[in-house]
């Protein structure tokens, strides 16, 4: 089992590896953890399922994955000089663009649902 | 001979390992704090670790760089977070394929809101050039983001910043906006989720449930792909207007 834990992670990393090696020897625009993603997608799908214990160790850390982006956010000090000059036109530009994004995708979606009628499941009514 | 104070902090202040247990710490100070108070979106735990954090290196005097060597450790794992999220992507593709054309649909209305409206309302403020590239990819995940910066000119820790700051606002707006938007279907509100406020959200959403949470796993995965695709496109256009 722990050596389960150790052989998910390597087919991990070596999606990460793959994407990132094909991003640069093709130069694409698309990250390398990106195309991983999808190597790693590509591969399930051919194998046709998930294994048990590698959904509990990519549930792990999905689970956890805000904490992940806390060193980047603790790089704010870095930028203190740049946030000073320009607090305001970042902070009226990130909270109206997540209400806005938010916004017209939950409505863009909840609208073409309806007029496809797509995912009948738990369909509510009017 | 038992060492001085100083020599302890000597010694702490240049291993990866104080850092690396801070970061941690301050984490589960956060999610602690966040339980407490009944899951209250304003307290966020992300936001509540980068506060803290932030106060300790400011009053100890230590620099960003000598902290990022023990926090180096977490920061990795975003990488293979990433890669993971094609296991969920993958549990949810019967549900996917039942709202395929919906959710590609809302993809790209979405994907090009999040970018179209972060540029243009930057822009119409003043904001320079570097920032704007830099505030472009704030809606998808830290390294998709930050690769993406790099390759248009923006800022990456920069955008990192933009990126996270994002996810909290995502995840505390969120439940609210549904609310008086009457959106009620969760497969629904995880994607909008996912496509706005990628990870940070996606932890906020898989709290509301296990739906909400996956659905918004897959947007952030397909956000960070469209993005990645779209944007250097569109930038090159505008530049070249």
């Amino acid at each position: 089992m722990s050596n389960r834990i150790v052989l998910i992670f390597t087919i991990l990393l070596a999606c990460q590896l793959a994407g990132e090696v094909v991003a640069r020897l093709l130069r694409l625009p698309v990250p390398g953890p990106v195309l991983g993603m999808v190597i790693l997608f590509v591969a399930l799908a051919i194998r046709g399922y998930v294994p048990d214990d590698v959904g509990a160790v990519s549930g792990g850390l999905l689970q956890n994955l805000s904490l992940l982006f806390v060193p980047a956010g603790v790089g704010v000090m870095l930028h203190a000089g740049v946030l000073a000059d320009n607090w305001l036109v970042l902070s009226v530009a990130l909270v109206a663009s997540a209400v806005v994004t938010i916004a017209v995708t939950g409505l863009a979606m909840t609208w073409m649902k309806r007029v496809t009628s797509a995912g009948d499941e738990a369909e509510e009514r009017p | 001979m038992i060492a001085t104070p100083r020599e302890i902090w000597v010694y702490l202040a240049a291993s990866p390992l104080l850092h690396l247990t801070m970061t941690l710490a301050a984490y589960l100070a956060g999610d602690y704090l966040f339980r407490k108070s009944g899951q209250k979106a304003i307290l966020n735990p992300v936001l509540i670790a980068i506060v803290i954090l932030v106060s300790i290196l400011l009053l100890t005097g230590t620099s960003y760089e000598s902290y990022f060597e023990g926090a180096q450790f977490v920061h990795f794992l975003l990488g293979p977070a990433t890669i993971a999220l094609a296991i969920p992507l993958y549990a949810q593709l019967p549900r996917l394929k039942r709202v395929f054309g919906p959710s590609l649909f809302a993809l790209a209305v979405g994907s090009l809101t999040a970018i179209i409206s972060a540029i243009g309302i930057g822009w119409a403020l003043g904001a320079s050039r570097p920032t704007l590239m830099s505030l472009a990819p704030k809606s998808v995940t830290t390294p998709i983001a930050m690769g993406i910066a790099e390759k248009i000119g923006g800022l990456p820790s920069l955008t990192a910043v933009l990126v996270v700051t994002t996810g909290i606002i995502g995840a505390v707006i969120a439940q609210w906006l549904f609310r008086l938007l009457r959106v009620k279907d969760e497969a629904v509100q995880g994607f909008a989720i996912g496509v706005a406020a990628h990870g940070i959200g996606t932890a906020r959403a898989f709290q509301i449930s296990e739906t909400t949470g996956a659905f918004s796993a897959l947007a952030m995965g397909l956000n960070g792909l469209a993005t990645a695709l779209l944007l250097p496109i569109l930038i090159r256009a505008w530049g070249g207007q």
